[in-house]
């Protein structure tokens, strides 16, 4: 199984640099937890934790074949072989 | 040092007036490592206030996407403050995430105070790097065109 996810350029200090990277999980929270294997600290920057459970923040958009996934069921939301995720820091301020 | 054309300034100054009092955002997108802002490219505040803006997910994703097709980066990011002067607030600093842009302010504070519309108060033009949670504020150069 391989999924290839696309890494922002802030945070290919984590990734040696490289634009993408692949992984492996049934879900968002697997893919994670296996991208944090390979590029640690990698998590910390994708998640936060609420009220004791892990939550994605909220100034980082995840998507899943194009569709964000908030609407996918956020850290559960389903993968499979192929899928393409890309991370892409929100564009915000005050 | 920002060097912008005349004509992608005066856009992104319209920009700001045209969604006073909310804050207006964008892009100027360059061919990668060429620090050459060529391609304005307006966005929707999806936050639609006057204190805060966030370009919509989907149209970031769409974004970055022409961007990555085009081999371009974001050379520019924009957005307006409507109130305040044209300096990087705290959440601008801790959102900021490209630490090669040239991060634009515009101020639409003087303009609209001596009424808005066609008045030739100025609106404040400002450019920063955000690196880091740091600051650095640089010089903004407009040439007719970018030769």
């Amino acid at each position: 199984m391989s999924i290839e996810v696309r890494i922002p350029t802030i945070l290919r200090t984590y990734t040696g640099g490289e634009k993408a990277v692949t992984g492996d999980g049934g879900s968002l929270a697997a893919l994670i937890e296996d991208l944090e294997a390979k590029h640690p600290g990698l998590k910390d920057r994708l998640v936060e934790e609420k009220n004791g459970a892990d939550d994605l923040r909220r100034f980082v958009n995840i998507y899943i074949n194009d569709e964000d996934v908030r609407f996918l069921g956020g850290l559960e939301a389903p993968l499979s072989d192929g899928d393409q995720v890309v991370v892409l820091p929100a564009v915000a301020g005050g | 040092m920002l060097t912008i054309d005349q004509a992608t300034y005066d856009a992104i100054v319209a920009h700001a007036k045209r969604d006073h009092p909310d804050e207006a955002c964008g892009i100027v997108a360059g061919p990668e490592g060429s620090d050459r802002p060529e391609r304005h490219v307006e966005m929707v505040n999806a936050a639609g206030s006057p204190t805060f803006y966030e370009f919509d997910s989907t149209e970031l994703l769409a974004l970055y996407k022409q961007m990555w097709d085009r081999d371009e980066e974001p050379v520019v990011i924009y957005h307006s403050h409507t109130a305040t002067e044209a300096y990087p607030s705290r959440t601008d600093i801790g959102l900021a995430s490209e630490p090669g842009a040239h991060y634009v302010l515009v101020s639409t504070k003087e303009w609209a105070e001596a009424g808005g519309g066609n008045n030739d108060a100025p609106v404040e033009f400002r450019s920063y790097r955000i690196v880091d949670g740091e600051v650095t504020e640089e010089e903004v150069t407009v040439v007719p065109s970018l030769g």
